[in-house]
């Protein structure tokens, strides 16, 4: 069968629908300051299933940090249950759902998703944001396809060969 | 003994993709040192003008070095040293 429409993005999230949800729902809540998080998922899996909202730090419009206790506590929890950060996830408040220069040069997750939502033009009010996803690695921002399904597809069984 | 050293993902291109290593040293500079010898490139991702990066985090049994002293914080065999880098941006 052929897809109906051409792909163009060569990387694609998948990400459900209650997740999503969640992500604009605290962007929304903390403007107009940044808000940050990620969604954890098993190692290798590239499935986003475990929404993680974090305390931005910075307390800023401009700027967003995890905490550093918070950060060590939740890379210790990602690595007790064989997990990596699938999603990393901020806000813009006034500017463009694109990654800032200071978003690439910080960027240290080259196998995450970069989410960016831009509340910008409706704040913390109801309406449409602008919700994106990137690749960032050795500085080089590739933006990819979002696709939000109902429910992640069930996950593929690894193949162990027989012993 | 020795310490052990976890290395975050973007770090594993200089230990061969290993997650944590061995190294030695009383302090955080010298246990950086030690690194540096045996992963050479490893400490200037970690130092820049002689101080810690300020987007590393380095912790000491859970302690974030930035609280114990930075780079002169003292480590004794057995402790164990975290390196994770901040997740943050504009």
């Amino acid at each position: 069968m052929t897809p109906s429409r051409r792909h163009t993005l060569e990387h694609v999230l998948t990400i459900d629908q209650a997740t999503y949800d969640a992500i604009v729902a605290h962007a929304k809540r903390d403007h107009p300051d940044e808000a940050c998080g990620i969604v954890a998922g098993p190692e290798g899996s590239d499935r986003a299933e475990r929404y993680v909202e974090m305390v931005n730090a910075a307390g800023s419009p401009t700027f967003y940090e995890f905490d550093s206790g918070d950060l060590l506590r939740l890379y210790r929890e990602m690595d007790d249950n064989d997990e990596e950060p699938v999603v990393v996830y901020h806000s813009h408040t006034a500017t463009e759902a694109y990654p800032s220069r200071t978003d690439i040069g910080l960027a240290s997750e080259p196998n995450a998703h970069y989410v960016l939502v831009s509340t910008r033009e409706h704040g913390n009010n109801e309406g449409p944001v602008e919700f994106r996803s990137y690749r960032i690695v050795d500085g080089e921002v590739t933006e990819e396809e979002v696709t939000v399904v109902e429910q992640l597809p069930a996950p593929t069984p690894k193949t162990e060969s027989p012993v | 003994m020795a310490i052990e050293v976890r290395i975050p993902t973007i770090l594993r291109t200089y230990t061969d993709g290993a997650k944590a290593v061995d190294a030695q040293g009383a302090s955080l500079s010298a246990l950086i040192d030690d690194l540096e010898a045996n992963h050479p490139g490893l400490k200037d991702r970690l130092i820049e003008n002689g101080d810690l990066r300020r987007f590393v985090n380095v912790y000491i049994n859970d302690e974030d070095v930035r609280f114990i002293g930075g780079l002169e914080a003292e480590l004794s065999d057995g402790d164990q040293v975290v390196v994770l880098p901040a997740v943050a941006g504009g």
